[in-house]
């Protein structure tokens, strides 16, 4: 792999999409755009599933279920779909998982890429519309079934507070006050979500209240995996701050899952 | 018609490094140095947003001397060349004496076949994640010549007076002992340099995947001075 230079008016700049377009990686450049004019049957790839966010007093908090699915399928049963973007931001994703899964790894890349070129890193404004883009530019895919959909999380260093972002299908970046869910289960999540939300929760009641949102939306949603304390599985939660991105332990989300299934039987 | 005159290309040669001599000698220099936790890197930089110091991969860093475009240029390739490897290969692939290579390969190029050779001098420096053992210096030159350094390293003008003021490192110091004797190395008997004339980052182990950290001003102030 030799030195890429480039002459002043073909010069990439700080986008690392760009750059691997002219290095010569035009499939990878877009999650979408090679795949747009293959048939692939709706029901044969990996789907991802049902991810909550939310805000809290020290910034927002991130949660997935673990259950990856091929049609009826269960095809993975620990898979991961909350992700660090960078210090202070990350990502949820749901959708066909290969092409959600590269897009985070496209994202993370560009975050890194253009702190390094610029030798500063982008504002939380500024990722997110960079994440926009990337859905927008997997719109052929999706109209294909390779639908990905994130939620962008991060703590805005300026302002001082911690926000969110939903997208659609098209791109379209929403901002939410409180919560966002994405995935097959965010029906049932985001009526959990809607009423256990109050202003001012800390970090202990949110990540119960992420916990209890995913089990309702596996308890209804064939596609989302519910806590398997067989295995070991618990959802992952993550939170972000001041302080930065930190994924919370399995022991805790253990305890906290564990909790919660006593209520339950107690009621 | 003209006939060209012949020159010797000792001559060409000598003038081009002597030309690019001159370019880098006008800046100010950098130490690089290994101290026990890692690489300190500490240039004379009275610009707090056009920097010498940067960072290219998790464990690789990047320092440069003598004409900023230049060698800021070099830096941005250097980047591209990490993340692609990074990306089309593993993060664990991307190791600073193949980018050492390609840097040498660029400027030995450019030294010969271009109309100006470049006026600069860079190191590339990487650190081992276990322990000190394979820490890595390559100092590479105008020329394209590349210098595997050992302990330290000294690039730009006056490089000998530095050194010898520096000394030779028997072993990997403490940060504050190596940066305390890297800046009365840089400044010379006649001037003191603050911490606003200084530009300091650090390649540090067990700081997570991202190794390298600038340091800021009071961070400075309070490992050189006491």
């Amino acid at each position: 792999m030799n030195l890429p230079l480039f002459r002043p008016p073909d010069d990439p700049g700080p986008n690392f999409a760009e750059l691997l377009r002219r290095s010569g990686f035009e499939n990878q450049a877009s999650t979408g755009g090679s795949c747009a004019d293959a048939k692939i049957p709706a029901v044969d790839y990996r789907h991802g599933t049902t991810c909550v966010a939310l805000r809290y007093t020290d910034g927002v908090l991130l949660a997935g279920d673990r259950r990856a699915t091929s049609g009826n399928l269960i095809s993975h049963r620990s898979i991961e779909k909350v992700f660090a973007a960078d210090r202070h931001s990350g990502v949820a994703i749901a959708g066909a998982a290969g092409p959600a899964v590269e897009m985070v790894r496209l994202f993370q890349l560009q975050l890194e890429h253009y702190e390094k070129v610029e030798g500063e890193a982008l504002s939380l404004e500024g990722k997110a519309n960079q994440l926009g883009q990337m859905v927008r530019q997997n719109l052929p895919a999706a109209m294909q079934g390779l639908v990905v959909v994130p939620i962008f999380a991060g703590y805005d260093v300026k302002l001082n507070e911690g926000r969110l972002f939903e997208y659609d299908v098209t791109g379209g970046r929403y901002e939410e006050a409180e919560h966002a869910c994405t995935g097959s289960g965010s029906l049932h999540a985001g009526t959990v979500l809607k009423l256990g939300y109050r202003a001012e929760m800390d970090s202990g009641a949110v990540t119960d209240l992420a916990i209890a949102a995913l089990f309702e939306a596996a308890d209804e949603d064939s596609a989302t995996g519910g806590p398997d304390p067989i295995r070991g599985i618990y959802p992952m939660v993550a939170t972000i701050t001041a302080q930065g991105y930190r994924r919370l332990d399995d022991d805790e989300l253990a305890e906290r899952t564990d909790a919660l299934i006593a209520r339950r039987r107690a009621q | 018609m003209n006939m060209p005159f012949y020159v010797a290309p000792e001559q060409i040669m000598k003038d081009r490094a002597d030309y690019a001599r001159k370019g880098i000698a006008r800046g100010r220099s950098l130490i690089a140095f290994c101290f026990v936790d890692g690489i300190a890197i500490c240039a004379e930089n009275k610009s707090s947003t056009l920097r010498k110091v940067s960072e290219i991969y998790d464990r690789i860093a990047f320092a440069g001397v003598g004409k900023y475009n230049e060698f800021d240029q070099l830096r941005i390739a250097g980047v591209r060349h990490a993340d692609l490897k990074g990306y089309a290969f593993s993060r664990g692939d991307v190791d600073a004496r193949s980018l050492a290579n390609q840097y040498a390969q660029i400027l030995g190029q450019i030294f010969t076949h271009e109309m100006k050779p470049m006026e600069v001098e860079i190191l590339v420096a990487e650190i081992d994640e276990d322990d000190g053992g394979g820490d890595q210096l390559f100092h590479i030159l105008y020329d394209g010549t590349v210098v595997d350094e050992d302990m330290s390293v000294v690039l730009g003008g006056e490089t000998e007076a530095i050194s010898d003021r520096f000394g030779e490192l028997a072993e990997a110091p403490e940060l504050a002992d190596g940066l305390r004797r890297a800046v009365s190395a840089l400044s010379g008997p006649d001037r003191a340099l603050g911490p606003a004339e200084l530009e300091i980052a650090v390649l540090q182990r067990d700081t997570g995947r991202r190794a390298f950290r600038r340091l800021d001003d009071a961070e400075v102030a309070s490992l050189v001075e006491h």
